[in-house]
């Protein structure tokens, strides 16, 4: 039988079982010792320093919080971080190219179809997801597709302009 | 609270079986606003996104396959001609966000009275598929909704799938509330004019503790119903809707009152018959 180790150390710290890691907009983040509980939208938000989909109902009903999850228009609100493990998470950070602004960003803009601007990046997420996969919408898509994010300042008329805006630039440039 | 993420169904199942207290999480939609607002606080989640055997769904000569992971965006998308009232319901549903998460599984799971899935499957005799480390056995949707919010499921037992026969004929699917999108039903029906066996099938949510299947509706009317030129008299079509009426259960909540959901099932009721022999 071997002494035992006469100088005690600190005991190496158990790998945290509720650290985990998520991959957004194409780099890999570390969320440390979070409740396993919190929302996708919490944990970027809170614990990630990553504020642009925003928090107004907590709930699914406004949109604000938007995003792409393995390219499907999400709200982050409604999915677990935890299980978001393996998943391509895209927010609206990455949409714009540094200072350069995407062409739905560009519109909403030029339509002043921002005010207060809350619920902006969900609805440049929602519209960017319409109109890469529908690009010439009619009117009664682009409301279907717009219907799960609230605006409470704008009434909608300069966020539909802007959409018909990008997409006749698109058509132009086809 | 540990999280499995278990990547085929016999390791879910295993997780189950092992912690049968375990929360299940699907598309998160019902889940997730009950975890944030501290109505729900599992010790454990087994978590179903990764899992093959429960995505897609089978078309076969006599029935119709639906995994627990199907979105509401792939019926609408893939299965609008093969499930035309399945997927009338699913673009019911919340938002496109909603769509592209919550899951069939989900809607059986979370069994509420206003569930948009849930009078489609109930008018086609579905029967639910549940699966543990000790089988596999199936249950009549009927028998598998207990009562608002209650299932039948065994807390070990996941939900694998639901499935219908394939019939031929219209269907139609109406959702009454006060704006077309993100709604929870005020009433909700779902009429099928099943050519197949010549008989009319209709069920209602929101308007009773469970969906609610109308049999004497359905009787009366098909057997007035002239099947080979599917017409039917107006009289016969008015019967039917009080009759639909008749059998509804509807309560008064924050969401309307039990005469309005009431003479809402009758209208709904006319109007979806109207619009299938119309089809
Ligand atoms: C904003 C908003 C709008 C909504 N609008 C509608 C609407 O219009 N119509 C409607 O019907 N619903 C609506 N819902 C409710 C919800 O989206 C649906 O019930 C959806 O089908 C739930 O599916 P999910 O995959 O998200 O389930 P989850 O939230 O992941 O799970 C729901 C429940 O089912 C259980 N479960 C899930 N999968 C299984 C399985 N395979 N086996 C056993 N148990 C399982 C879970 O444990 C949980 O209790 C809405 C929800 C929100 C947040
Ligand atoms: S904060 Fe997610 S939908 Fe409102
Ligand atoms: S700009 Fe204020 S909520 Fe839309």
């Amino acid at each position: 039988m071997s002494d035992p180790d006469p100088t005690p150390t600190e005991p190496t710290p158990a790998p945290d079982p509720e650290a985990y890691e998520l991959t957004i907009n194409g780099r890999t983040r570390a969320v440390p010792s979070a409740w396993l509980g919190e929302s996708l939208l919490y944990v970027l938000r809170e614990r990630l320093g990553l504020p642009g989909a925003k928090n107004a109902c907590e709930q699914g009903e406004c949109g604000s919080c938007s995003l792409y999850l393995d390219g499907l228009l999400v709200n982050s609100c409604c999915v677990l971080a935890a299980d978001a493990t393996d998943a391509r998470i895209d927010t609206v950070e990455g949409l714009a190219d540094g200072d350069q602004l995407t062409d739905v960003q560009q519109a909403f803009l030029d339509a002043g179809a921002v005010q207060c601007g809350f619920c902006i990046p969900g609805l440049i997420t929602t519209v960017h997801d319409l109109l890469d996969r529908t690009p010439t919408p009619s009117q009664l898509e682009v409301r279907e597709a717009i219907s799960g994010n609230l605006c409470r300042c704008t009434g909608y008329g300069r966020i539909l302009q802007a959409v018909e805006d990008v997409r006749a630039q698109r058509e132009a440039a086809r | 609270m540990p999280i499995d993420r278990p990547t085929d169904l016999d390791a879910a199942l295993a997780s189950l079986s092992d912690v049968p207290s375990a929360h299940l999480l699907a598309g998160g939609t019902d889940a997730m606003v009950e975890i944030t607002f501290d109505q729900r606080r599992p010790e454990h989640i087994v978590a179903l996104r990764r899992i093959p055997e429960l995505r897609g769904y089978r078309v076969d000569d006599d029935e119709l396959t639906f995994g627990a992971m199907l979105t509401y965006t792939q019926v609408e998308r893939e299965l609008a001609s093969t499930a035309p009232g399945l997927a009338m319901a699913a673009r019911t549903v919340g938002s496109p966000q909603i769509r592209n998460t919550g899951t069939i599984g989900g809607n059986l799971g979370t069994a509420s009275p206003a569930g948009d899935t849930l009078p489609w499957l109930l008018a086609l005799d579905a029967r639910v598929e549940l699966r543990s480390v000790r089988g596999s056995r199936e249950l009549s949707l009927a028998d598998f909704v207990t009562g608002p919010k209650r299932t039948a499921r065994e807390p070990d037992e996941l939900i694998t799938a639901v499935r219908v026969p394939r019939v031929e004929g219209p269907q139609h699917v109406a959702k009454l509330g006060p704006r077309n999108a993100m709604v929870i039903s005020v009433a909700m029906a779902a009429v099928i004019v099943d050519t197949t066996n010549r008989r009319v099938r209709a069920a209602f949510g929101s308007v009773g503790p469970r969906p609610i299947r109308a049999s004497d509706a359905e009787q009366q009317v098909s057997d007035a119903i002239d099947w080979d030129a599917l017409t039917c008299p107006d009289d016969a079509i008015v019967h039917f809707a009080d009759a639909c009426a008749e059998a509804s259960q509807p309560i008064s909540d924050h969401r309307s009152t039990a005469d309005y959901r009431r003479h809402a099932v009758a209208v709904l009721a006319a109007r979806s018959l109207r619009r299938c022999l119309a089809a």
